[in-house]
């Protein structure tokens, strides 16, 4: 989650701050006008700024329930503060946006109050992949926002756009490549195994796992740059420096928007689909307005304005989406897309780290 | 005028503020961060207080040694670097009239504004291809045609070099500056050069300042995470970036906490076993 950060510090940063403030100073007045009341997390900076903005005034407009955003730090410290509040019976948010990892991990001390499912109208309209069980079915969390990592060129150094994640193994492209540092981000176990082993699920096993991290050593010579701040590979991409990587679709399309000469591609594999979900604290009494929440932001016109507006892509089916398909093709693809393993980042994160580490530092 | 020994606690009261301050800012967090590393990691995202050893063990191996090994090099590295640098240009900087040492102390001062992250991303620009120092070099016909030099080692060692070269020379300053200019004088007197009298006079007699600045310049760099990343590969990355990754992103923290003590004992017998080096050789 490490991006949102860097879109915020670099792309809308300095606007995005003083908007934020607007909107907190705005805050108090709208919680004082209600009896209800849910204090709801989101990524800080851009995020925070466009559910600001866009989404949570409405919400209190239609349901009488008062919103307070949270801003939440970025990577894995929002989970353990929430579980540490938890503990002492706090909760610092009652809705979180949280990443498909984090919800996994804070499924093992039950950190997320099971959600009814007969709240949300629009339940069975939603993609399965974007439901969050627990082991034993109940559901832990709910879609929120989801967003693609696709493989993006220079269009001056690539005239023809990239058809498959081949490319990235592809000996012409010797030193040119930007990709993720890390294996829980970059995916790209399991960009191998769909592209070569004929999915993901042959990591099931150590032996499939070692295969993909062979084929994939073979990608070291070419790549130059292993990112974790994405402002350094998006300027690099934008120059032409390094004209070819993962990145994220979005942001490559307000670059090539702005008139960089830069290409998102999904390729024939797919792309990467990440997302994050809406959970729900157990520390938090505000079950009722949270379910409201969820139902509400999980209406087709709220997925299309989101993705509209915040460009993310949503997490319902296509059918009951008022997206033109332009609109839908700006934020997604009907190739299938390649899910992350989250669960074999959480089982086995540690094994796959060290080898993850030794491959490319080694 | 004879310093009497402090006879009761009112005479200590001097170094309570000290004292206290060292362990607010010190003895706790230190403390905190070895309780940490010996905390038993949950692979599903929480530690649980305990007295394993795991983590220890986990970082005794071939490949973390390596790392902490180039760390430890490229600190090393950097600090000679810095003072091999710092050293002759202060002393020359001594020799220039008031007003403009002032100057120069200023724009020092003024570069230690800039943070990492802006050292990082400027140079990453100088030693680009596309937009980089090697373009005035095709321009001036030095070169045929534009190189990119990074992800490279000496850009790494550039970086860090640039960011503590500030500090060596404001710590070497008072100490050149106080130098008795007699000394000097003396060896010119008896028929040695300039430079001569430079190496066998002036540097032996700031030795104790020197093996100083060493050790900080070396503990500065030791800490340095960003720019490795933004100017080398991997192969040049530091222990600190491993600690960063297990921190931030893996969120195992007793790991993390056990790499640090590690560097930190490492670090503190490297600077423990120079100082003890140079007091032998001082009592000879």
């Amino acid at each position: 989650m490490n991006r949102l950060i860097g879109k915020s510090l670099t792309r809308r940063g300095v606007l995005g701050a003083g908007l934020a403030t607007a909107g907190m100073l705005a805050m108090p007045s709208i919680l004082r006008a209600q009896d209800k009341s849910l204090k709801v997390g989101v990524y800080g900076g851009y995020f925070k700024k466009s559910f600001d903005e866009h989404v949570f005034p409405d919400f209190t407009k239609a349901t009488g329930i008062a919103v307070e955003s949270v801003a939440e730090p970025t990577g894995e410290a929002w989970l353990v503060q929430l579980e540490q509040a938890a503990k002492a019976g706090q909760a610092p948010a009652d809705l979180s946006m949280m990443s498909q990892g984090s919800t996994i991990k804070g499924q093992s001390t039950e950190l997320w109050t099971p959600l009814d499912t007969s709240k949300f109208k629009h339940y069975n309209d939603l993609l399965p992949r974007f439901v969050n069980k627990y082991p034993d079915g109940r559901v832990a969390g709910i879609g929120a926002v989801a967003w693609w990592i696709t493989l993006v060129t220079n269009t001056d150094a690539y005239k023809e756009a990239p058809t498959s994640w081949e490319a990235l193994w592809d000996k012409a492209n010797e030193d040119k490549l930007g990709l993720l540092a890390l294996a829980s981000n970059s995916f790209l176990l399991e960009v191998t195994a769909k592209t070569f082993m004929g999915g993901t699920n042959a990591l099931d096993t150590e032996d499939g796992l070692n295969k993909a991290f062979e084929k994939l050593a073979e990608v070291k010579p070419n790549v130059r740059l292993w990112y974790r701040d994405e402002a350094q590979f998006e300027q690099a991409l934008k120059s032409g420096e390094i004209p070819m990587g993962q990145y994220y679709h979005d942001v490559t399309g307000l670059a090539a928007a702005d008139g960089f000469h830069v290409r998102s591609t999904f390729p024939k594999e797919g792309g990467i689909q990440d997302s994050g979900n809406w959970v729900l604290s157990r520390a938090s009494t505000k079950v009722d307005e949270a379910h409201a929440f969820i139902d509400y932001m999980s209406q087709p016109s709220m997925q299309g304005l989101m993705s509209r507006k915040v460009g993310t892509t949503p997490t319902l089916k296509k059918e009951v989406l008022d997206l033109k398909p332009e609109e839908f093709a700006a934020v997604s693809s009907d190739i299938e897309p390649i899910i992350p393993r989250y669960d074999l980042y959480t089982s086995k994160a540690d094994w796959i780290n060290q080898k993850w580490t030794e491959l490319i530092v080694g | 005028m004879r310093r009497e020994a402090p006879k009761s606690v009112a005479d200590y009261t001097p170094l309570f503020f000290p004292a206290l301050m060292l362990i607010v800012f010190f003895v706790v967090p230190f403390s905190t961060m070895i309780a940490v590393s010996f905390f038993k990691r949950n692979p599903s995202g929480f530690y649980t207080p305990d007295f394993v050893f795991d983590n220890y063990a986990r970082f005794l191996s071939v490949f973390f040694g390596g790392v902490l090994g180039f760390s430890l090099m490229l600190a090393v590295l950097v600090a000679v670097c810095c003072v091999a640098i710092a050293f002759p240009f202060t002393y020359l900087l001594t020799r220039r009239p008031r007003h403009v040492q002032t100057l120069w102390l200023v724009g020092l001062l003024s570069v230690l504004s800039l943070s990492e992250v802006i050292i990082g991303f400027a140079w990453s620009t100088l030693f680009s291809r596309t937009a980089g120092i090697t373009n005035l070099f095709v321009a001036i016909g030095l070169m045929d045609k534009p190189v990119a030099l990074l992800p490279t080692f000496g850009a790494v060692l550039t970086g860090m070099v640039y960011q503590a070269l500030p500090y060596t020379i404001l710590v070497l300053y008072p100490a050149l500056v106080r130098l008795d200019p007699t000394l000097l004088e003396a060896a010119r007197t008896l028929g040695a050069s300039p430079v001569r009298a430079f190496f066998n006079v002036v540097a032996p007699a700031l030795r104790n300042t020197i093996v100083a600045t060493l050790i900080m310049v070396f503990v500065f760099a030791l800490g340095s995470y960003l720019l490795p990343q933004i100017l080398g590969r991997p192969q040049h990355w530091t222990l600190s970036v491993l600690i960063t990754d297990q921190a931030i992103y893996q969120s195992n923290m007793p790991f993390g906490a056990a790499m640090a003590v590690f560097l930190v004992l490492i670090s503190l017998a490297l600077v423990g076993m120079t100082l003890l080096v140079g007091r032998k050789e001082n009592a000879l």
